[in-house]
């Protein structure tokens, strides 16, 4: 539906809010799938994203601001970062997912790229237009409204500090001045 | 609530300093840190990230961290060259004690074999199978990159610590029925996210019958029920293995966990009456008994990985296929976890037992398993191999299929041709 991905582009008229495509995907979506391994000697996540999803959905051609949607265990296998870097490159937004394999979680904590659990995913189908609003999704193709669960704060904190870089930047400066003073 | 902890909630409030319960987010202390050449130089990026305003760009301590290279040995493409390159330059201006080039092995059979790992510590590893570790009571745990660049800086990382399921595994394993039959097993009872966010822990008569070699095949696939850890209480057969390689170590009693200690479930085995178990494509829980897929026509047989490529994997091997040649039409690779391992393998004549039956023998590295290097399926083909996943495309193509199963039905399947029970052959 390559029409569809560009409406997607669009702001909701008088809101400014950014419009997502939902690119639906099932339970179990492993590494693999995401970025298969023979992608991995590459680190740069516009690179990556070119890959993203090969061999298994060759259709996947997101829009910036498109979001991807899945069921349960997200991101599952591999500890490859290279997997939330590509679909970050690829211009996604957020993932929405029932809920997400360990080390993905991490790694898109630390790479600042949004999650939301959310246990409506089954209303949502491919191609859906979603609204996204903090932590309530608006779905404008069923006129219907989910909400998602927060993070924990510690993770919230980190998330805010810009990701995990950010967060160690600053604690490594602390424990640089805490030095001098000694 | 008791004060019964379990061994994860000790090695966790030892490692935040101060006592911790399932459920707390904590900043740990990491012991000993371990990352190769596929994950590593996105860590190496993140680090000087971090400390890009530092004058001194230093890693918090060099020499507990471990870089080796060996998903891409030797260097299969530009890239990869580009990528060893990279963590060369890094491990030398870092002077990180432990640098091990394309020579040592995987990972996950290293460090163990090093003596890296001990009992009780807390290892992180930007490899999913870091989980491997406790086999010998350590709590490793797979991270991402921008996590290894932030314990390159600070030495310390945030955890949830997390809640255990206990497998209480008992009964006697049958003749040619092995660890990586009951691994297989308890993944396609829980499923591919059973375990997800929590410590998997092992125990009962027969894990602790079980040798080094067999609890790192089940430590290591807890990842694949979405497990944090795969932990086994240490005991006198892990102290004598540790011993070996870290002189003067003494078992500590009181690691492991309490009696009344909390889990979110406990599961009950029994292993005695189990035949040899097969995960069938394109999911690592998606298992059956092996009658259920006997016959099954093969291209290529995979023996090796960090799961199922140490001496004693290969040696069983051997030795069902009884000096026999696999079938025509079909191929071999045999891969020995690490380079200790391979003088092993060959001081027992078992290289030359492997090439007379015709298969080939690569030197020490993940291969196959990885799918980005060499022994890759095409589409259509069917491969068995004794590693971890069965992903589709994880091999090779999407289009084609992997079976997962022991050394021993590898081995029986090779000679035949097709899917096997070696206790058949």
């Amino acid at each position: 539906m390559p029409g569809k991905s560009k409406s997607s582009k669009q702001m909701a008229m008088g809101t400014g809010k950014e419009l997502s495509r939902a690119w639906k995907f099932g339970d179990d979506i492993d590494t693999d799938a995401i970025i298969p391994g023979r992608f991995l000697t590459i680190n740069d996540p516009n690179e990556l994203a070119k890959h993203a999803f090969e061999g298994v959905r060759p259709d996947f051609k997101p829009a910036e601001g498109d979001v991807v949607v899945a069921g349960e265990n997200f991101g599952c296998g591999s500890s490859r970062e290279h997997a939330p870097l590509a679909l970050k490159g690829a211009g996604i937004k957020c993932i929405i997912a029932k809920s997400f394999a360990r080390i993905f979680f991490r790694n898109s904590i630390n790479i600042g790229l949004p999650m939301l659990e959310c246990k409506d995913v089954g209303r949502i189908s491919d191609g859906d237009i979603l609204e996204i609003e903090g932590i309530t999704i608006r779905n404008l193709t069923k006129n219907e409204t989910y909400s998602t669960t927060p993070l924990p704060g510690f993770l919230r904190e980190i998330v805010e500090s810009g990701g995990l870089i950010e967060y160690a930047r600053a604690l490594v400066a602390k424990k640089h001045k805490g030095k001098k003073h000694k | 609530m008791s004060n019964d902890l379990t061994i994860t909630e000790k090695i966790f409030s030892r490692a935040a300093g101060k006592p911790v319960r399932a459920g707390d987010f904590v900043m740990a202390s990491i012991d000993t840190a371990m990352t190769h050449d596929i994950t590593g130089p996105l860590a190496v990026e993140g680090f000087y990230e971090i400390m890009r305003d530092e004058k001194e760009k230093k890693v918090w301590d060099p020499e507990k961290i471990i870089i080796l290279f060996d998903h891409q040995v030797p260097a299969d493409s530009l890239n990869a060259a580009k990528n060893h390159i990279l963590l060369r330059k890094f491990a030398k201006e870092q002077k990180i004690k432990h640098f091990y080039d394309l020579h040592e092995g995987i990972c996950h059979q290293v460090m163990p074999e090093k003596g890296h790992v001990l009992p009780g510590q807390l290892v992180v590893g930007s490899d999913s199978h870091t989980c491997a570790y406790g086999a010998l009571g350590a709590f490793g745990t797979g991270i991402g990159s921008t996590d290894m660049a932030a314990v390159f800086a600070l030495g310390k990382l945030w955890f949830r610590v997390p809640e255990t399921i206990r497998f209480e595994v008992n009964g006697k394993l049958g003749d040619r029925v092995y660890s990586k039959d009951i691994i297989l097993k308890l993944i396609g009872d829980v499923g591919a996210d059973g375990a997800r966010y929590k410590a998997c822990e092992y125990g009962g008569k027969a894990i602790k019958a079980l040798d080094v070699s067999q609890r790192m095949t089940i430590s290591n696939m807890a990842i694949e029920m979405g497990g944090k850890a795969g932990i086994i209480e240490p005991d006198k057969t892990t102290e004598a293995y540790v011993r070996q390689r870290s002189k003067g170590y003494k078992l500590d009693k009181d690691l492991k966990s309490d009696k009344g200690a909390e889990y979110s479930e406990v599961r009950e085995y029994d292993v005695s009456d189990m035949p040899p178990q097969v995960a069938c494509p394109h999911n690592v829980d998606n298992v059956v008994d092996i009658g259920k897929i006997e016959g099954k026509k093969l291209d290529q047989v995979f023996l090796g990985s960090c799961t199922n490529g140490r001496f004693e994997d290969l040696k069983i091997a051997a030795k069902i296929m009884d000096g026999r040649h696999i079938a025509k039409g079909i191929r071999m690779i045999v891969i020995p976890a690490s380079r200790a391992e391979y003088m092993k393998v060959l001081e027992a004549g078992l290289v030359e037992e492997f090439m007379n039956a015709g298969a080939i023998v690569e030197s020490p590295c993940c291969g196959p398993c990885m799918g980005g290097s060499f022994g890759l399926l095409g589409p259509g083909e069917v491969g068995l191999s004794t590693s971890n996943r069965n992903f589709k495309g994880r091999q090779g193509s999407p289009d084609a299929f992997v079976y997962l199963c022991s050394p021993a039905t590898a081995a029986a399947s090779a000679i035949k041709g097709k899917i096997t029970d070696p206790r058949s052959v």
